[in-house]
């Protein structure tokens, strides 16, 4: 599977000039590396946690609302805890509901968010929304430290959205940014453990499935191992006193 | 007629072929535009005849119009080659246990209230009764009835992780991993399975369970699950903190005691003291609930049947009704499809997903296209769609003579009809069953020389919204098991064509109130009435031990929901089952599920219920809503007291998440219409 961009935009270029009839040359490059439908197959011994990165977790770089560049999965979730969601700057319906909820429920996880709980934002009009938009965006909502907006290439936000599964088949439904606007993902990355969250529900209960998604696996532990493999890493941020944040434990 | 009318087959396999590249494409940060651009894909969708696949599974993409974009999708999973050559599983039964078996020792033996003694080997309570959302919430967690009605039969299950689980004898694909139920042991022999064993009880013979987790950690999860669970009994009349519901889930390294009275309904209030005899529940099934993350975990193999007999539904076809014996000609079967990694051959699961998930690689009961050899008598199969989000209309076709019509008998539609019902097909929504009797000595006549039929589901479904209004000709669908019919012997099971009486239905009242659910979408949100699912909130109270009518609808044509309502039982009373036009998009052809109203197998619709299918008028759990239709439904809620979902049981839906919580109280009146 060693195929660069390099060789495939070569052949998406002898495609052009060959017409219809070009496939067979591509095809021919394509099927030294395409494992049959049937046996016996070349199966490879990769981690289910690569697989979700390679099909989820684009590696595309965004521009951050401070103009900063950062790619999605090496800066942004890569060994984290993370809630992404989208949303426009002129968007006048459902994403400043979206962000009242949001800010309500990152003043509810009590000083996690930006320390082991990241958010972001990322714009689903990447050709209007420039970093100062967003800034101006999450200043109106008064969202707080560690909570990161994004915009991007048109084509790299498009991949990303689709990527964490922001689409629909209609094409006029998926042309709809309010369609993609009111759900939340809720990840924990090294721990291949994602879901959905509704951005409508109440903040409370946001906050209450954020906290539980990020910290029943630490919950306790069996013969001496914690839910969690100890060996997974998390990149979390000393809070502003130096203090190393806590893992939160339900009260028993 | 077939979906693709003109295919150019060597460039669909090479569009394909390409496809199959996303992985490496991804990495290299194409987008489809540049797809497009190259040729490799067609903006209209591609579309994948091939070997192992078949119309109905030959789709667009969930990734909108993509093939393999995605890895784990639909076309892309490398298909078996072991075809009706593997036996079909039968799940062992799950043996009763002395309650001085160590299991049910542990900690301390089955109590009223939950064992919330900390174990030191844990630093958790032993038990996870009582949890709510996973934290401790008293007053809902004591097992109501629990001295009025003593246990008699005592069960212990494991769940843990097997990973060297088959799904096929083609030893080109690898072994999986799955999650499952175990017999009970503690052994580590006593490994997990999928189905799980199967559960035999009683009526009138109080039983508990007592469920282990003990799953992997988190970060063992493959890929997709997560070991925190809430086991649910799917129909059985059971209280609140036994039922199994979506936010009482439980920790690894604890256990959860699951009691049941075992009486019919009514036994508290109707029908003192032991409930009303047609109200006798059958054909059962448990599975794991866990709110946000049923699909995943069900998905991973947390699932198995529960059969309940009583002294009419015997098991033994001398007695009673005389329905086949159990287990010899009494078979549950379990229908799954799912997905092969194809860069991995293991099971894989899109947990981005969030509106409905189908798969290429078609199972009954956890095995590939298997096949059972049968004699020529009669059978009863509980037919169960497991999920997690395509439908079935399931047909028996002669893949020799696939025009051959051979037609079936309905005895159950997710419980028994008053009498049954010959029918050509049945359609099961996800979760739902059906008790079918098949008369093999009738079909060899049929089929005359010819020596096998096949379970086909012939309906067409494009993507895991709800299927499409197609149904395909024999032999064009997807063949499911396959019955290789032997030679005739003793059979003293009744014959459905005496139309023998079963239960009666139970009565229809004058309901207290009738309540409205829209079940919708927001903003790419599910939504019940335009509000969120959320545990600590408790939508309405129904006046414990009165009726209600229901009025359930769907606005959107694009979707279908099959909506399970816990507690009690349903009766449809009326089904719009026109198919609406109304388009909230598009408009177009394509993406409507409307205008397709459900025939009822060719048993044709009631003259009674309006718009209701003859084999609908039965005792329901869960119901399909279609596209832009409405149906009125009517229940009552005896007995028990405290919370119960409604919810969407395609159970992607399910977990982002098309649920809303009652509850049961005495002497509250609320009224709400809309809650």
């Amino acid at each position: 599977m060693g195929m660069t961009r390099r060789t495939w935009l070569a052949a998406g270029v002898t495609t052009a000039v060959a017409g219809t009839t070009g496939l067979a040359g591509i095809t021919t490059l394509i099927e030294q590396d395409t494992p049959s439908k049937q046996g016996p197959f070349n199966f490879q011994d990769l981690s289910p946690r690569e697989l979700i990165r390679r099909r989820h977790l684009p590696n595309v770089e965004l521009v951050t609302q401070n103009s900063e560049r950062v790619h999605f999965y090496d800066d942004l979730v890569k060994e984290k805890r993370v809630v992404i969601q989208f949303m426009f700057a002129r968007c006048k319906d459902i994403c400043p509901v979206i962000t009242h909820h949001l800010v309500k429920v990152q003043k509810l996880l009590n000083g996690r968010v930006g320390r082991d709980i990241f958010f972001y934002s990322v714009t689903l009009s990447p050709e209007e929304d420039s970093p100062q938009d967003l800034k101006r965006y999450a200043r109106t909502h008064g969202v707080g430290p560690g909570w990161t907006f994004l915009t991007g290439k048109p084509d790299d936000i498009l991949l990303l959205r689709k990527s964490l599964g922001f689409f629909y088949n209609d094409p006029k439904e998926d042309a709809d940014r309010n369609n993609h606007s009111g759900m939340l993902v809720v990840g924990t990355e090294p721990l291949m453990r994602w879901t959905m969250c509704q951005g409508g529900a109440k903040p409370e209960w946001i906050a209450t499935v954020i906290q539980t998604e990020m910290d029943a696996p630490f919950h306790g532990a069996v013969d001496g191992i914690r839910q969690a493999d100890p060996t997974v890493n998390f990149q979390n941020k000393q809070a502003a006193d130096g203090r190393v944040p806590a893992v939160h434990v339900h009260k028993q | 007629m077939p979906y693709i009318s003109k295919r150019n087959r060597r460039k669909e396999r090479e569009v394909q072929q390409a496809l199959n590249n996303r992985l490496e494409l991804v990495k290299e940060r194409f987008t489809r535009r540049d797809l497009i651009k190259m040729g490799l894909m067609t903006t209209a969708g591609v579309l994948i005849p091939k070997s192992g696949l078949t119309h109905a599974q030959v789709v667009s993409s969930s990734y909108g119009g993509g093939g393999c974009y995605n890895g784990c999708d639909v076309g892309c999973s490398p298909q078996p080659n072991a075809v009706f050559v593997d036996p079909l599983p039968i799940p062992p039964q799950l043996p009763s246990r002395p309650l001085s078996d160590p299991g049910l020792q542990f900690g301390a033996p089955p109590q009223q209230f939950p064992n919330t003694a900390i174990n030191p080997a844990t630093g958790l309570r032993y038990e996870g009764r009582g949890q709510f959302n996973g934290t401790l919430r008293p007053g809902t967690d004591y097992f109501q009835f629990f001295t009025q009605y003593p246990t008699q039969k005592y069960f212990v299950q494991r769940m843990r992780s097997n990973t060297t689980f088959r799904i096929t004898s083609d030893t080109n694909i690898p072994a999986q991993t799955i999650w499952g139920f175990n017999l009970g042991g503690s052994d580590a022999s006593d490994v997990a399975t999928f189905p799980g064993p199967t559960i035999v009880t009683n009526y009138q013979q109080p039983w508990l369970v007592r469920r282990f987790n003990e799953l992997p950690t988190q970060s063992q999860n493959g890929g997709f699950g997560v070991p925190e669970m809430s086991t649910h009994l799917h129909n059985f009349h059971s209280a609140p903190e036994s039922d199994g519901g979506p936010c009482r889930w439980f920790f690894r390294g604890q256990y959860f005691d699951y009691y049941h009275t075992a009486q019919q309904a009514g036994f508290a209030s109707t029908h003192q003291p032991s409930g009303d005899i047609n109200e006798s529940l059958s054909t059962l099934w448990y599975h794991d609930h866990r709110m946000d993350h049923t699909a995943e975990n069900v998905y991973k193999g947390l699932a198995g049947f529960q059969l309940i007999f009583n002294q009419f539904d015997t098991g033994n076809e001398t007695t009673g009704f005389r329905l086949p014996s159990y287990p010899q000609f009494d078979i549950p079967i379990i229908l799954n499809d799912k997905l092969l990694d194809p860069a991995t051959g293991k099971i894989c699961f899109d947990t981005f997903n969030f509106k409905g998930l189908l798969g290429d690689i078609q199972l009954a009961n956890g095995r590939f296209k298997p096949f059972l050899s049968v004699n020529k008598r009669r059978y009863r199969f509980r037919v169960l769609n497991g999920g997690p989000s395509r439908y079935y209309e399931l047909f028996l076709t002669d893949p020799l003579s696939p025009s051959t019509v051979i037609p079936f008998w309905v005895i159950a539609n997710d419980d028994l009809l008053p009498s049954p019902i010959q029918v050509t097909s049945i359609r099961l929504g996800v979760a739902e069953r059906y008790d079918i009797i098949i008369d093999f000595n009738q079909v060899k006549n049929l089929i005359g020389s010819h020596t096998k039929v096949r379970l086909e589901n012939r309906l067409q479904q494009d993507d895991g919204q709800g299927p499409s209004c197609n149904i395909f000709s024999g032999g064009q669908g997807t063949y499911c098991v396959e019955f290789q019919i032997g030679a005739a012997v003793t059979d003293g099971s009744v014959d459905p064509a005496t139309h023998p009486q079963f239960y009666q239905l139970p009565s229809i009242i004058t309901p207290r109130i009738t309540r409205n659910f829209k079940f919708d979408r927001d903003n790419g949100q599910w939504v019940i009435n335009n509000r969120f699912a959320n545990c600590n909130e408790l939508r309405f109270t129904i006046q414990q031990n009165s009726a209600e009518n229901w009025f359930l609808s769907n606005p959107r044509n694009d979707w279908e929901h099959p909506i399970h309502t816990h507690l009690e039982q349903h009766r449809i009373l009326r089904r719009s089952n026109n198919g609406g036009r109304y388009s909230s998009y598009s408009g177009s052809s394509s993406y409507s599920r409307g205008g397709c109203p459900f025939g009822g197998g060719g048993a044709g619709i009631s003259t009674q219920y309006p718009g209701v299918p003859n084999v609908e008028v039965s005792r329901k759990d869960t119901t399909r809503l279609q596209g832009e239709e409405d149906v009125t439904t009517f229940s009552r809620f005896r007995d028990f007291v405290g919370d119960y979902p409604i919810h969407c049981h395609n159970t992607v839906h399910e977990d982002h998440a098309m649920m809303l919580l009652f509850q049961v109280q005495p002497n509250v009146i609320d009224n709400n219409q809309y809650p």
